[in-house]
């Protein structure tokens, strides 16, 4: 970081009584927090007999493997295609490409309800090019790398721009060639951009439901993710249960944002 | 320094937040309490919607309906009746079966006479339908025929959806009345299921699945596909011999304005019930029955029997026995299924 | 040169298979039977009350998460304290959690058995099933965005300038205005950008605590979930188009005033 010797206008840490954090903390807690406590409380209310019982039964336990199983899938895949897409969008020049640049932010602002209907058009039993996947776990695979599309790309962008092109001009001026120039050069800078985008993709499609819910099949050990799961027994008046899943759901989540800020900070504290 | 720039960014989100809630919540106007006298706040499940579009103008010709006000809330019949329960303004309920119905009177938000009027809570009936391709190709006529091995029967996940129940009591009570004994129904029911490649969440998602493409035959209500059929989708109604009868409850809520109460009285005056008939529905009120004949000719009236004769304690013994999502004939039905499809 | 095209190709490909043809089919159905259909169902008073309502919600959200978000950001990134890795993590939270739960949260918290629920209820201003809770639902799915954004902002542009300016004697509000805010505004906007984009297309936790009431609590996203399964397959798609629309404008118009550096 930065190692300019100005002299401070006062001690880092000294105590004086911020109110600022406190507020914005005020409004976490309101917003996310709150939600989650009652959460939390309603998944312990049946005590933890009824907590386990939920989590460990057959179905639940089919859901959550089917549902970790593709969003690690997707991040995996998504770390590929998103940066060799965020590659391509900013070292790469040809006609759209403003056009295209704008797009990648699409799964985030349609319904989850319009993108399962059209990726249900396009690769269903009607499909205008005959592939037809609905309904099974591919399906749940598709829709759910549409909906995360956004996050590795973003996240590598921004690092490609700031990357100086001089060490990768050095090592091709001492014969390196291109791939390992990104093998070795570009790759261990990009590396924490593409795993928080992982963790991202990873976090958003582990909840993800509406365009899943159309494309997948929701049959129960087969097809049927975790979030359909939830509903299921949402409706089925099972309120524990529910509250149970979400928690289990949450906490993995949790634990993967939290070792990739980790990892975040690591690297960034052996930068330079 | 920096602490300052904390300060005012807090500042300000302190008062925009305020602002705005307080804009939000003017804006959105008071739904609480009793709703005045010219106002019906109607909650139904998704498909009544083209008859209370015709119902609605009608009440308001009549004098007791002059100068009423509506707001319609249309959505899945169980999401519908857990948000009442959970504080949504209702007046009027309208849902697709009685637990919806009961869970509102569990939350004394409905007096438990609701179904002790001379036709008993119900103001509409419908059944359950074969919904198959245009033609027919694959010829199923009879509840065997969706047990033939490599049938695909759509039908939605009967813990979620209404209907979905509706349907596996209709296939459940048509093996009883063919004679077999329960044991033999639950065997069907699980013969059946393992033809169901599609499980929707609701159903009218089962609809568009099954319009989409997938599958040869979708349990249906009969008042869904004859909206579908008219809407020209390429389906066509197959009557099964035998199968429920699907019988829709309504009620006005402990808190509903007088105008509510007179309201679903007029729903059952042959007018009303003529419209019910013209939209889909089988009127309770005999003499509006020529009404449906007239605008569905093609439509045919098999043997009908009511859940109550599938199962003398109702629906709250079938939803405990049948839909319990932790010990019930259909979660075991479930389990089998994966244990033959998970791969 | 070649792997130049290959690549480029590539991610043409997967963006035209997962992206650009699934965004074309819903422009081709929505003019399917032509201009008139769509104009009527744009027109419609329940039409319109949908866009209003998702215009409302958005303008409520936005400044109050930015502001949020700036806020966190300055935190996380110039200060130093216990537990700051748990505060970042619980930012990004709202990323995994469901829409079905999110929805199902807010009820247990505002519904009428909930914790506060009875409480708003009695006094004529309830949360759920009216805008305040579609606003709650709305502004914890798009929470992250603008922290997200801002921070790696923050912490590539360091303190020198804002250290300098405080030597020179600038007092607090002018550093941020003059210095920071200018230094991070490309983070905002992006940000902006994208809680306006799920703000809008926010679904399933505005389904869940909205109660659909046509006319007065139906988003546009509702809207077409609705529509579509009345068979008004036009009207859903309008809809969709509608919001596909909203979003690209945001879009074109934050690409219009940050040119990135592309060098």
């Amino acid at each position: 970081m930065t190692t300019v010797a100005l002299p401070r206008r006062r001690a880092s840490g000294a105590a004086r009584p911020s109110v600022a954090p406190g507020v914005a903390i005020t409004y976490l807690s309101v917003i996310v927090l709150l939600p989650l406590a009652a959460l939390l409380w309603t998944s312990k209310k049946g005590g933890a007999h009824a907590f386990w019982q939920a989590i460990t039964a057959p179905d639940a336990v089919a859901a959550l493997k089917l549902t970790l199983g593709a969003a690690l899938l997707v991040a995996l895949i998504n770390a590929v295609f998103g940066t060799l897409i965020a590659w391509v969008l900013v070292r790469d020049s040809f006609l759209g490409k403003g056009v295209i640049n704008s797009l990648i932010d699409l799964p985030f602002a349609l319904p989850t309800v319009v993108a399962g209907l059209t990726l249900l058009t396009l690769y269903g039993p009607n499909s205008p090019i005959g592939l037809n996947i609905t309904y099974t776990r591919k399906a749940v695979v598709l829709a759910l790398l549409f909906e995360t599309l956004p996050f590795v790309i973003r996240s590598v962008q921004p690092v490609l721009l700031e990357l100086d092109r001089e060490m990768e001009d050095a090592a091709a001026s001492l014969g390196a060639r291109g791939h390992t120039i990104f093998r070795r050069v570009v790759l261990p800078n990009l590396l924490p951009a593409i795993l928080s985008g992982m963790a991202l993709a990873f976090a958003r499609a582990v909840g993800e439901y509406g365009s899943v819910v159309m494309l997948s099949g929701n049959v129960p050990f087969s097809t049927e993710v975790a979030s359909v799961h939830i509903y299921s027994q949402i409706q089925s008046d099972y309120v524990t249960g529910a509250a149970a899943m979400s928690i289990v759901l949450l906490a993995i989540s949790l634990a993967v944002l939290l070792s990739i800020t980790g990892l975040q900070r690591w690297s960034a504290k052996h930068d330079r | 320094m920096k602490r300052v720039q904390v300060h005012i960014a807090a500042a300000a989100l302190v008062v925009v937040s305020l602002a705005a809630l307080a804009a939000a919540c003017g804006g959105s106007g008071s739904t609480a309490g009793a709703s005045p006298k010219q106002k019906i706040n109607l909650v139904a499940y998704s498909t009544p919607e083209t008859s209370y579009a015709k119902l609605i103008p009608a009440f308001n010709q009549t004098s007791a309906g002059k100068g009423v006000t509506f707001t319609q809330s249309y959505g899945a019949s169980g999401d519908q009746s857990r948000a009442v329960a959970a504080g949504q303004a209702a007046d009027v309920v309208h849902f697709a079966l009685e637990p919806d119905i009961a869970r509102l009177v569990d939350a004394k938000l409905v007096s438990p006479n609701w179904d002790q009027g001379q036709y008993k809570g119900i103001v509409a009936n419908t059944m359950v339908v074969f919904v198959v391709r245009k033609g027919n190709p694959k010829h199923i006529t009879t509840w065997d025929d969706l047990t033939k091995p490599g049938m695909q029967v759509i039908t939605p996940n009967p813990f979620t959806s209404g209907g979905a129940r509706w349907n596996i009591m209709a296939a459940y009570g048509a093996q009883l009345k063919e004679g077999k004994t329960p044991a033999q129904a639950q065997q069907y029911l699980s013969t059946l299921f393992h033809n169901v490649p599609v499980q929707d969440d609701k159903a009218s998602a089962a609809l568009q699945t099954f319009t989409g493409g997938k599958g040869d035959v979708l349990l249906a209500y009969e008042q869904d596909a004859l909206l579908a059929q008219e809407s020209g989708a390429p389906i066509q109604i197959v009557y099964p011999p035998q199968t429920i009868e699907i019988q829709t409850p309504i009620a006005t809520t402990v808190k509903a304005s007088a105008a509510a109460t007179s309201f679903v009285k007029w729903l059952y005056t042959p007018a009303a019930q003529t419209i019910l008939a013209q939209t889909g529905y089988r009127p309770v009120v005999a003499s509006a029955e020529s009404a449906f004949s007239k605008a569905f000719p093609s439509a045919q009236t098999p043997t009908e029997f009511t859940i109550d004769d599938v199962d003398s304690g109702g629906w709250d013994d079938v939803m405990t026995k049948f839909f319990d999502p932790t010990n019930s004939v259909m979660q075991k039905i479930e389990s089998s299924i994966g244990v033959s499809t998970s791969s | 040169m070649i792997v130049r095209l290959g690549l480029r190709f590539i991610a043409l490909a997967y963006l035209a298979l997962l992206l650009i043809v699934p965004v074309t089919i819903i422009v081709v159905h929505t003019f399917s039977g032509g201009l008139a259909p769509v104009w009527n169902s744009l027109t419609t008073p329940d039409a319109v009350a949908a866009l209003v309502l998702t215009l409302k919600i958005t303008l409520i959200t936005v400044p109050l998460n930015t502001i949020f978000g700036i806020t966190m950001a300055l935190l996380i990134v110039r200060r130093n304290f216990r537990g700051k890795a748990l505060l970042s993590a619980l930012i990004d939270l709202p990323f995994a959690v469901s829409p079905v739960i999110v929805g199902f949260t807010l009820i247990l918290v505002y519904g009428m058995n909930g914790w506060f629920g009875s409480f708003f209820i009695d006094q004529g201003y309830p949360i759920i099933f009216s805008t305040p809770g579609m606003v709650l639902a709305t502004m914890f799915a798009s929470l992250p965005f603008v922290a997200r954004e801002v921070i790696p902002v923050l912490r590539e542009i360091g303190t020198e300038q804002e250290q300098a300016a405080s030597t020179l004697g600038a007092k607090g509000w002018q550093t941020f205005r003059r210095v920071t805010l200018p230094a991070i505004r490309w983070g905002i906007v992006y940000g902006v950008v994208l809680t306006t984009a799920r703000s809008i297309g926010e679904f399933g936790a505005v389904a869940v605590v909205s109660g659909n009431v046509i006319g007065q609590t139906q988003t546009l996203t509702l809207r077409v979930s609705q529509e579509y399964q009345n068979f008004d397959h036009i009207a859903a798609y309008t809809a969709a188009l509608e919001l596909a629309v909203i979003a690209l404008v945001t879009l074109f118009l934050m690409n219009l005033f940050h040119p990135r550096k592309d060098h």
